[in-house]
C-alpha cells in the first residue's frame, strides 16, 4: 500500500468523524527534525484535540514513514495519551497502595456507580471521563481524587456526589462569543490539568495559577482569567519589561512557546482553553499582547 | 578480534558477536525461545541465561543479546544458571501450559513440579511474530500495545491491518500457539511424556545407536500410536 492511499483513506474517515485534521500537518512538520519527535508530536496532538484521533495517528504514520503499529504502540504505552475522546470534566482517582488501603476501591466503585461508567470510559453525554492512576504522590492525603486538576484529599464515599457536582459546575465552559471580556478556563497543554484556583479571585473570577521564574527567582503567579485583563498577583515582584518563564504547577513542564511576540520579540507562551482553543500570552510583563485562538 | 572464555574454553570472535553465537560456534548448546537467526535479538524469554564474571561477583545475562567482551568469563551450565533457567521454564509453563514447545523444554530440563497457577495465556510476549513481520516480511502489521499486565500483541485499533498480507509468518514462528502436547492427560500441568520414554531412533536399533536430532522430537507421538 502506498502512503498516498493511506492519506486518502484517513481523509474519508476524519470527515466521517467530523474532526478537522488540518492542524496535524503543521504539528508533524514542527517536530519532524527532532530526535524523539514522535512523543512531542503525539503530545501536541493530544493537547490540541484532547485525545489522539485515529486519522491523526494514521497521518503521523504516513508522514513520518513509521509503521502505524509502532505509533500505536507508543500511544498506548503512555498513560497520558488517550485514544478515546475524554469528557469535558476529567476525574482521576488514585488506586495506589496508600490510597488503596484507605478504601480507594470503594471510592472508585462509587464514582463508577454515580457516573454509570467504568474507569477508563467517558459518559455518553461527554461530560465526565473517569480514570484511575497508581499514585499521585500525595499518599498522606489518600484516598485522593483529582477532578479537573483540583485535588480532593481524604475523599469519603459520601462525599463523592458532592465532588462530582462541584466538578460539573467548576467553570462553565468558555463560550467563544467574541464578547470583549469573558472568562477563560485554562488548562496546561501538556498534562491537561485545570489551572484556575477557585480559592483565589482576581476580578471576581478564579485566578489562573502558574509557576513563574524571573531573574533567578521562582514562585507562583496568578493571572486574571478574564480575557483582556492584565491583572496579576505574584509571590515576588516582577518589574515591568522583564521576561517571565511560565511552568505548569501540576506537571512542572514549561509552557510551550508557540511563537515570538511581534511587539517586543519576547517568547509567547500558550495555554489550552477548556472549550477548545489556545490562549497565547506574551511573557514580557506589561506587554499587551494576548491572543486567543478559538477552535 | 575479541578473546573470551566460555566454560573455560578460549575463543576469539568478531566484535559484535553475541555470547550465544560464540557458544554455538563451540558447539555448546544453550536453549532459546525468543531467539531466531535472521531476527534481531530481543531478550524477552530469559531462557538463554548464562553467568558472566568471576566469582563471587557474577551476573546472569541473556546470551542472545549480550555482546562478547574482551576477557569475559562465561559459564553456560553452572548451578546458578540451571536453577534460574528451570525457574524461567516453570514460569513460562505456568503462562502457557498448552504449548508443545514449552512442554518439550520442561521435559528436557527435568521440570517435575509446577508451583504456580496456570494461566493458559495465548501469548508469552516473546515478540517473535512482531519481529518477523517487521524485519522479514517488511510489513509491520502487528506490534505491542500498552504495557505491564495489559501488554498484548495485535494490530493498531484492533482493525484488520492494511499492510498485512496474510503470509502466516507470525503463526509459523510462534512458540505458544502450537498444539498442546497430548501424550498423557491434556490438562496436566506438566506433560513430561517424552522424558520417560527412550527415543525410538535409538531403542529400535535401526540407526546404530544414532539419534535423529529431529526437532521437535516426536518420540512421544510415536510411542502413543
Ligand atoms: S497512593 Fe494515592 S497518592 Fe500515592
Ligand atoms: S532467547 Fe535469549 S532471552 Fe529469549
Amino acid at each position: 500500500m502506498t502512503p498516498g492511499t493511506v492519506v486518502q483513506g484517513n481523509e474519508d474517515r476524519s470527515a466521517a468523524a467530523g474532526i478537522e485534521m488540518d492542524e496535524v500537518g503543521p504539528i508533524i512538520e514542527k517536530h519532524r527534525k527532532q530526535r524523539g519527535g514522535l512523543i512531542a508530536i503525539l503530545g501536541d496532538i493530544q493537547a490540541r484535540y484532547g485525545y489522539l484521533p485515529e486519522p491523526a495517528l494514521r497521518m503521523v504514520s504516513g508522514q513520518l514513514g513509521h509503521p502505524l503499529e509502532e505509533i500505536y504502540g507508543v500511544a498506548t504505552f503512555y498513560r497520558s495519551f488517550s485514544l478515546a475522546p475524554r469528557g469535558k470534566h476529567h476525574v482521576c482517582a488514585c488506586l495506589g497502595t496508600a490510597c488503596h488501603v484507605r478504601g480507594a476501591q470503594r471510592i472508585v466503585d462509587e464514582l463508577e456507580r454515580k457516573l454509570g461508567i467504568q474507569a477508563g470510559q467517558t459518559t455518553p453525554d461527554g461530560e465526565f471521563s473517569l480514570e484511575t492512576v497508581n499514585c499521585l504522590g500525595a499518599c498522606a492525603l489518600g484516598p485522593v481524587v483529582v477532578a479537573d486538576g483540583h485535588y480532593h484529599s481524604k475523599v469519603r464515599k459520601s462525599g463523592v456526589g458532592d465532588l462530582l457536582e462541584r466538578a460539573a459546575q467548576g467553570g462553565g465552559s468558555a463560550e467563544a462569543n467574541g464578547a470583549p471580556a469573558f472568562v477563560l478556563n485554562a488548562c496546561c497543554p501538556r498534562c491537561q490539568s485545570r489551572l484556575e484556583e477557585s480559592g483565589h479571585l482576581i476580578e471576581n473570577h478564579p485566578a489562573i495559577r502558574l509557576d513563574a521564574a524571573c531573574r533567578g527567582r521562582h514562585g507562583w503567579i496568578r493571572l486574571s482569567s478574564v480575557y483582556g485583563s492584565r491583572q496579576i498577583a505574584s509571590e515576588f515582584p516582577i518589574p515591568a519589561g522583564s521576561v517571565v518563564e511560565f511552568q505548569c504547577p501540576h506537571c512542572h513542564i514549561a509552557l510551550p512557546i508557540s511563537s515570538r511576540c511581534w511587539e517586543c520579540d519576547a517568547p509567547v507562551a500558550s495555554l489550552q482553553i477548556a472549550g477548545g482553543g489556545k490562549w497565547n500570552l506574551c511573557c514580557r510583563r506589561g506587554c499587551p499582547q494576548h491572543l486567543l485562538e478559538i477552535s | 578480534m575479541i578473546s573470551l572464555t566460555i566454560n573455560g574454553i578460549p575463543i576469539e570472535v568478531e566484535p559484535g558477536t553475541t555470547l550465544l553465537e560464540a557458544a554455538n560456534y563451540l558447539g555448546i548448546a544453550i536453549p532459546t525461545l525468543c531467539h531466531h537467526e535472521g531476527l534481531s535479538p530481543y531478550g524477552a524469554c530469559r531462557l538463554c541465561l548464562v553467568e558472566i564474571g568471576v566469582r563471587p561477583r557474577t551476573r546472569l545475562v541473556s546470551s542472545c543479546s549480550y555482546p562478547a567482551e574482551p576477557g569475559l568469563r562465561v559459564r553456560t551450565g553452572s548451578e546458578r544458571v540451571l536453577r534460574a533457567r528451570r525457574m524461567v521454564i516453570e514460569l513460562l509453563l505456568a503462562t502457557c501450559p498448552q504449548s508443545k514447545v514449552i512442554q518439550d523444554l520442561a521435559s528436557a530440563h527435568g521440570i517435575r513440579q509446577q508451583r504456580f497457577r496456570q494461566e493458559h495465556e495465548d501469548c508469552i510476549l516473546c515478540g517473535l511474530c512482531v519481529r518477523v513481520c517487521a524485519e522479514q516480511m517488511m510489513a509491520g502489521a502487528i506490534g505491542f500495545r500498552s504495557r505491564g499486565q495489559g501488554r498484548t500483541i495485535g494490530t493498531p485499533f484492533d482493525k484488520r491491518s492494511e499492510v498485512c498480507r496474510l503470509c502466516g509468518a507470525c503463526m509459523y514462528v510462534c512458540p505458544a500457539c502450537q498444539l498442546r502436547c497430548t501424550f498423557s492427560e491434556p490438562d496436566k500441568a506438566i506433560c513430561g511424556g517424552c522424558a520417560n520414554i527412550p527415543a525410538p531412533c535409538v531403542s529400535s536399533g535401526q540407526h546404530d545407536d544414532l539419534m535423529c536430532y529431529m526437532n521437535p522430537c516426536a518420540a512421544c507421538e510415536i510411542a502413543k500410536t
